[in-house]
C-alpha cells in the first residue's frame, strides 16, 4: 500500500507538470481548466472539447476504490452517543488531559462563551445553534435557534450573540437572560451573494469593536467577482461595511494578536491540481484594506495557478503567508492562548484545529497543532497538540474550532461526533461523559 | 401513479410518522419509487442500488427540512434516528435500476462522456457510477430526475448536504446537463 501511494505520488506530480505544460499548448483547454477539475469557466461554458491527449494524472486514474478516498468525506447526520465518543484514542503532551465535555449536537462547529458562561456552539451542515448550560452541577447541550441556513458563523458581545448564516448576519440581544425561550434573531446586515460554495461563514469580533467575516470563494478555483474572497467588516447594527483583505479562497477561522491587536487566520487552498500542494496558510492581516492574499493567481504564496497565474510574480504582487499548515489539512478555527493554566511556553501561541484532508489518498491533518511565534508576531514553530483524530487512514474525529475557558482549560468542537471536548494540563484526570 | 394503491398509500402517509411500522413505510415508499428499486414514475428517483450511507443523510435532510421537498418532508416527519436507518439499510438493498433500453445515440454518449471525464465525477461516483458511501448511484438512474437534480444543484433550488455538487455544476449548461442525464440513464 506504502509503495502504490509513493507511486502514485510521483506519478501525480508528474501529472501535474506536464498537465501544466499542456495548458500551454491549449489555450481553449486552460480556459476551461479541463486538467483540473472542478473548475468555473468565467464565462458561458464553451462548447465540449475532446479529451486532451495529456491527461491530468487525476483523470480517471485512480482504481474504483481509490477514487472514493478522494471524495469530499461527509459527517455522520447524528450525534455519536456519549459512551462512544472515541476520546481515549486522542493524544495529548505529558501533563494534558482530555475529557468529553457536551455530546449531541450534531455537526458541532465554532464556540464562543457568553458572560454567564454558556457556550454556544454553531452549526454548518444543520440548521442549529446549541448552547450547553449548567445547573445543580448537571451540563446539558441543547438546540437554540433552529431554522437557520448554515450558521456557521458566531461571535458574542455585550450579551449579544451574533450569527452568520450563508447570506446574513443576524443578532440576539441578552440571550443568556432569554435561553429557554423562542429566540427570534434580527438580521442586521445581509448584502452577500447566496453561493452554496464556501457560502458557510467564520464570525469574530475585533478589537475595534466591529464584526468581521469572509465571503469565500464561490468555487474550488475560478476568478471571484468582487463581492467574493474576502474578509469583510461591519459595525455592530450592520453598517459601513468595509473590505478589509481580498484574496483569499475560504476561511474558517480568525483571531487576534492580543498585544498587536493584528488579525490572523487560517485559509483553505484549491484543491484538485495535486495532492501533495498547494499547502494551507496561516496569514496575517498586516495592513488592512490593501492586503492581497493572492487567490485565484497564487496559492500558498508562491505557487502561480496554472490557469490564471500567468505573468503573476507571486512573492512580489500578494501577502506572504506566515506558515504553511501542509497540504489538505484543512485548519479551521484557531485561537491564541491567552490562559494560565497552560506551561508557559503556550502562552501568546496558536492553537490551530486541522479539520483534516479529503483530496488527499493518505489523509493528512485531523489534529490540533500549536503555533509558536516569534516577538515580531511572525511564526517559529509548529508542532502536534493534540492528535489521534486519524486512525488507519479514517476519520473517528475532527476538529473544527477551539475556546479558552477563563480558569485556562480549551474546549474544542469535533463536527464528527457532535461533541466538544475539554483539555486540561495539570488536573487529575475526571472521568466526566 | 398507479391508482389502485395510490388511494391505500396516502392513507398510510397520513398516519403519524411515529404509528407506522417498519412494513408499512416500506410499503409506503415502493408504492412510489417502485418495485426492485426501478421507479416508474416521472421524476421520481429509483432508489435501488443506492449507498446506504447517502440514503441516511437525504432522509435526514428530509426530516429536518434541510431538503424541501413536500412530500418527502411530511413522510420523513418525526422519524426517530433507527428508523431512519432501518429505511436506509432497508433501500441500499433494493436492486440497482436497469438502464433505458434504447439505442443509444452515440454523439450525445460521448459527449457525455467527454464531460464525465472533465469534471471527474467518476472520481466521487465512480467509474461504472454506482456510488458509494456518501455518494449516489447515477447508472441506470431516471433520465428526467436527473435533469431535475443537476437543474436544481445548478440553481440552488436542491440544497445538497454539504456544497460539493453546487461547486462542481457551475460551469455545465443546461445542454449540457441534458446529455448527462441522456448518458447516465443509459450507460452500462
Amino acid at each position: 500500500m506504502t509503495h502504490s501511494c509513493a507511486v502514485r505520488r510521483h506519478l501525480l506530480v508528474a501529472g501535474a507538470l506536464v498537465t501544466i505544460i499542456a495548458a500551454t499548448s491549449w489555450p481553449l483547454l486552460a480556459q476551461q481548466g479541463a486538467n483540473s477539475p472542478p473548475t468555473n469557466a468565467p464565462t458561458a461554458a464553451p462548447a465540449p472539447l475532446p479529451a486532451p491527449t495529456t491527461q491530468s494524472a487525476l483523470a480517471d486514474r485512480p482504481k474504483s476504490e481509490a477514487a472514493q478516498k478522494l471524495a469530499p468525506v461527509a459527517p455522520p447526520p447524528f450525534a455519536t452517543a456519549a459512551d462512544k465518543i472515541p476520546v481515549d484514542k486522542l493524544k495529548a503532551p505529558n501533563g494534558f488531559n482530555i475529557e468529553v465535555y457536551a455530546t449531541g449536537m450534531v455537526n458541532a462547529r465554532s464556540l464562543r462563551q457568553g458572560d454567564k458562561g454558556t457556550i454556544f456552539v454553531s452549526t454548518r451542515l444543520a440548521d442549529k445553534i446549541y448552547a450547553i448550560t449548567e445547573s445543580n452541577g448537571k451540563r446539558e447541550a441543547r438546540p437554540v435557534l433552529t431554522g437557520l441556513n448554515r450558521p456557521n458563523g458566531i461571535a458574542f458581545h455585550n450579551g449579544t450573540l451574533y450569527v452568520a448564516e450563508l447570506s446574513q448576519v443576524s443578532k440576539i440581544e441578552d440571550i443568556e437572560s432569554k435561553i429557554d425561550q423562542t429566540l427570534k434573531p434580527t438580521v442586521i446586515y445581509s448584502d452577500l451573494p447566496k453561493d452554496e460554495p464556501h457560502g458557510w461563514k467564520f464570525l469574530t469580533v475585533g478589537p475595534d469593536n466591529r464584526l468581521y467575516f469572509q465571503v469565500g470563494a464561490p468555487c474550488n478555483i475560478c476568478m471571484p467577482s468582487d463581492a467574493h474572497a474576502q474578509i469583510r467588516s461591519i459595525n455592530l447594527d450592520g453598517s459601513d461595511m468595509k473590505v478589509v483583505a481580498r484574496g483569499i479562497r475560504q476561511i474558517v477561522g480568525m483571531d487576534w494578536h492580543p498585544v498587536t491587536g493584528q488579525l490572523y487566520f487560517t485559509e483553505n487552498q484549491r484543491d484538485w491540481l495535486s495532492e501533495e500542494f498547494p499547502e494551507d496558510k496561516l496569514n496575517r492581516v498586516a495592513n488592512p484594506g490593501k492586503d492581497n492574499f493572492g487567490f485565484p493567481y497564487c496559492h500558498q504564496g508562491n505557487m502561480p495557478d496554472p490557469e490564471f497565474g500567468w505573468g503573476h510574480d507571486c512573492k512580489a504582487e500578494f501577502t506572504q503567508p506566515l506558515v504553511l499548515l501542509g497540504p489538505h489539512s484543512a485548519p479551521l478555527g484557531m485561537r491564541f492562548y491567552t490562559g494560565a493554566m497552560f506551561p508557559a511556553e503556550y502562552r501568546g501561541a496558536i492553537l490551530v484545529a486541522r479539520h483534516g484532508s479529503w483530496n488527499k489518498t493518505k489523509k493528512f491533518g485531523g489534529d490540533i497543532v500549536l503555533v509558536k511565534l516569534n516577538e515580531d508576531g511572525t511564526v517559529k514553530s509548529v508542532e502536534p497538540f493534540i492528535t489521534g483524530f486519524v486512525q488507519d487512514n479514517s476519520y473517528i474525529g475532527r476538529p473544527v474550532d477551539l475556546h479558552v475557558m477563563k480558569d485556562g482549560s480549551v474546549l474544542f468542537s469535533d463536527d464528527w461526533n457532535g461533541a466538544v471536548y475539554r483539555v486540561t494540563y495539570g488536573e487529575a484526570p475526571v472521568a466526566h461523559r | 401513479m398507479r391508482s389502485p394503491l395510490v388511494a391505500v398509500v396516502l392513507a398510510t402517509l397520513l398516519l403519524p410518522a411515529q404509528s407506522q411500522s417498519l412494513p408499512e413505510r416500506q410499503a409506503a415508499c415502493l408504492s412510489c419509487h417502485g418495485e426492485n428499486g426501478q421507479s416508474q414514475n416521472p421524476e421520481v428517483p429509483s432508489l435501488g442500488g443506492q449507498p446506504e450511507y447517502y440514503v441516511t443523510i437525504q432522509l435526514v435532510m428530509f426530516r429536518d427540512k434541510l431538503r424541501v421537498v413536500d412530500m418527502m418532508n411530511q413522510v420523513m416527519t418525526d422519524a426517530s434516528d433507527d428508523a431512519v436507518r432501518e429505511l436506509a439499510s432497508f433501500v441500499s438493498r433494493l436492486p440497482p435500476p436497469e438502464p433505458v433500453l434504447d439505442t443509444p445515440d452515440p454523439a450525445r454518449m460521448e459527449r457525455a462522456e467527454a464531460l464525465a471525464r472533465q469534471n471527474h465525477c467518476s472520481v466521487c461516483h465512480k467509474p461504472d457510477f454506482s456510488g458509494g458511501q456518501n455518494v449516489p448511484r447515477l447508472a441506470g438512474q431516471r433520465e428526467d430526475y436527473l435533469v431535475k437534480a443537476l437543474r436544481g444543484y445548478k440553481d440552488n433550488s436542491r440544497r445538497g448536504y454539504d456544497a460539493s455538487m453546487a461547486d462542481v455544476i457551475e460551469p455545465l449548461t443546461d445542454e449540457q446537463i441534458l446529455d448527462m442525464a441522456y448518458y447516465l440513464a443509459r450507460v452500462r
